[in-house]
């Protein structure tokens, strides 16, 4: 059973740790969905690209929304269409095939082949949005109501469930789902992402980054600690700018790009203002 | 094998059932626990854990029942290294055929210098934090000398016993019982829509409908789109009695701030009575005159007060003016919640204390003025659906 899904073991470009290879390992073989939590910026995302291009399959991604419904990711009834077909005579309106729109999951069942599908951020839609999606998600199977007709996923497809818990998901949800919680990379694996992404930077630079990024999140007052995605991003901006001798103080380069929030700044100025140390 | 372990689990208030035990036994089943403790602790994790604030507790069940593991292996090892020594002191005769086996692939010395170099190992191994019982009780049993060294190289690695024993998720551990959820379904009832605003939304019965009237001459029907109309004005009572309830209000407070359908909700604090004034934060800044609030928050706004009713009679009877200062030709704290009670179309207010107690005269006397309601998932339904009662009001359509 596991000989035909090969082992997922990250890629070139996206590290992952034995916790994460188990649970991606785990809902291969049991054809579960992954639900990946984590605090944001840890590359929830991504992750479900890292599996696409490991198993080399194509990646699908329903982008949720708050106004998104279970329905969406099925399929659409094009009435509107329809009706302007049938008075601007443009083919053939007798067929209501023509007139149904599917959603990424409706896609995702219908391919051939089998396809990764990425869920991102469920926690954004409505309260009841994961149950809608239960039987579906568990059958792999949907009836388009208009047509009578059944679309059954040919190859099931491996699905990737990201969330921000802005919302807490239901059990009935969570009891089908294979769980992974992202940690954020300690300093040994962060060095290696940000090697990964930044091959060419100066040593001494990335270490001095690292010290500076590390500190910061010991902060404890800051409302968003920066993560990953900010530290890559920020290299990059000092990378361009130049930038050859980094430490934490109030006059560090761009400091925008690792705190996003107002307070979060004003809380960095107040705390370094007068060459204080930082509390812990 | 597991299921002890997942008994360990439900005791420290993991909810796991059937479904893990059945998902994990598929996933052992399929090997990909490599097995290994290490493989069995991230898989067990991935499959048995939905959430993290469970992970600590799971990470203590592992160590509390996983930790004598280790220890066995070690015994193990002791016992067959005595068996070794044993079987080279007997005679040929006596020999069993695993014995004269083993014995006659390396002859004994070698074979006892191959046990020691992976005992060596295996305690190097142990201190990098990577020795897994299973691994032990494997090479301990002989798979042959050219086994050795196959899971060599993965030093650095934190082993499962060392990680779960690390606690890292500590943090993550949320001993508030995580049921916001139940409350904010309850509360999502209280949810209206209203249409207004431009007309820009498709009205497709409509056009259908008038499509059709026109001799299928298409007619497009426009509408303005739905938004919710509800208004929450929330009062909370908060100190003194109170303080026992707070995580409960809590938590209904933070169901009430994530809940998105509600147009507006604005939360005012007092404490057991409002007199002349309800206040901005816990600490009672910022006060906000009845006679002002009232002004900015028309009829139509549901009113919710949460507090346990409990007072001295005397309080409801203090006279205070608007400025929320206690003065003899004020007005009674009884008397300035009726006010609120009037002036909304719809109140009520949740009482944290069990219904049992609700004799005491000052709950008494407010369940005359507001109807009240336990604060429990159960009550908070029945309020919302009192606070729902009367129905919204018809949308309006226009044709274009």
């Amino acid at each position: 059973m596991t000989d035909r899904l090969r082992r997922f073991t990250g890629t070139d470009r996206y590290l992952t740790s034995p916790a994460l290879q188990a649970a991606v390992n785990c809902a291969l073989a049991l054809e579960r969905p992954l639900l990946v939590k984590g605090e944001p910026g840890t590359g929830k995302t991504l992750l479900a690209e890292a599996i696409a291009g490991a198993l080399g399959t194509k990646l699908l991604t329903w982008n949720v929304k708050s106004t998104t419904r279970a329905q969406d990711g099925l399929y659409v009834y094009d009435t509107v269409q329809r009706l302007y077909d049938s008075r601007f005579g443009d083919g053939d309106v007798r067929d209501i095939r023509r007139y149904i729109r599917f959603g990424p999951l409706g896609e995702a069942f219908r391919s051939p082949e089998r396809v990764v599908l990425l869920i991102d951020e469920v926690d954004k839609a409505d309260l009841e949005f994961p149950n809608d999606l239960l039987h579906e998600l568990d059958r792999m199977r949907f009836r388009i109501l208009e047509t009578d007709e059944e679309v059954q996923a040919q190859a099931r497809p491996v699905v990737v469930v990201t969330s921000n818990n802005e919302k807490e998901l239901p059990d009935a949800f969570l009891r089908r789902c294979v769980f992974h919680f992202i940690d954020f990379p300690e300093r040994e694996l962060m060095q290696r992402i940000v090697r990964v992404h930044h091959p060419k930077l100066d040593e001494a630079l990335v270490q001095q980054a690292l010290d500076v990024f590390y500190q910061l999140r010991d902060m404890t007052r800051l409302r968003k600690r920066p993560s990953t995605s900010e530290l890559v991003d920020w290299l990059a901006v000092l990378k361009s700018a130049g930038v050859q001798d980094l430490k934490l103080d109030a006059t560090l380069p761009f400091v925008g790009a690792l705190l996003k929030r107002e307070q979060d700044l004003l809380v960095f100025h107040e705390s370094l203002a007068a060459g204080r140390r930082p509390r812990a | 094998m597991f299921v002890g372990f997942l008994y360990e689990l439900r005791r420290r208030k993991v909810p796991v059932g059937a479904q893990e035990a059945v998902a994990l036994a598929r996933a052992l089943e399929a090997g990909l626990h490599d097995s290994s403790l290490d493989g069995f602790y991230e898989v067990a994790r991935a499959l048995l854990v939905h959430s993290e604030a469970h992970l600590d507790a799971f990470d203590q069940a592992f160590l509390a029942h996983f930790k004598g593991v280790q220890d066995q292996g070690d015994t193990l090892l002791a016992e067959l290294l005595g068996w070794l020594e044993e079987a080279e002191a007997k005679d040929l005769s006596e020999r069993t055929p695993e014995e004269e086996a083993a014995l006659l692939a390396l002859g004994p010395e070698a074979l006892r210098q191959l046990f020691a170099a992976r005992m060596r190992q295996q305690d190097r191994r142990r201190q990098q934090g990577n020795g897994t019982a299973e691994e032990q009780m494997q090479e301990g049993q002989g798979r042959g000398p050219r086994a050795e060294g196959t899971q060599e190289g993965e030093g650095g690695r934190r082993g499962a016993l060392k990680t779960a024993d690390a606690r890292l998720y500590r943090g993550y551990r949320d001993d508030r019982v995580l049921d916001t959820r139940s409350l904010a379904v309850a509360l999502r009832k209280l949810r209206a829509f209203q249409r207004e605003g431009a007309f820009e939304e498709l009205d497709l019965e409509g056009t259908i409908d008038a499509t059709a009237r026109n001799a299928g001459e298409l007619e497009v029907i426009l509408r303005p789109p739905r938004k919710p109309s509800t208004r929450v004005l929330l009062l909370m009572d908060v100190g003194g009695s109170m303080t026992p309830h707070a995580h409960l209000v809590n938590r209904l407070f933070s169901a009430a701030r994530k809940a998105t359908h509600f147009r507006e909700l604005r939360t005012h604090y007092f404490h057991n009575c409002v007199y002349g004034s309800v206040y901005r934060t816990e600490g009672f800044a910022d006060p906000v005159p009845v006679p002002e609030l009232l002004a900015d928050c028309g009829p139509h706004w549901k009113l919710v007060l949460v507090g346990d009713a409990l007072m001295a009679p005397y309080e409801l009877m203090l006279r205070a003016g608007a400025q929320g200062r206690y003065t003899p030709d004020g007005v009674e704290g009884v008397v300035w919640m009726m006010q609120l009670a009037q002036h909304f179309e719809r109140t009520a207010w949740l009482n944290p204390e069990p219904p049992a107690s609700w004799w005491s005269p000052t709950i008494r006397t407010l369940r005359s003025v507001f109807p009240m309601f336990p604060l429990t998932v159960e009550g908070l339904g029945e309020a919302v659906g009192h606070l729902t009662r009367g129905g919204v009001r018809k949308s309006p359509t226009v044709r274009r």
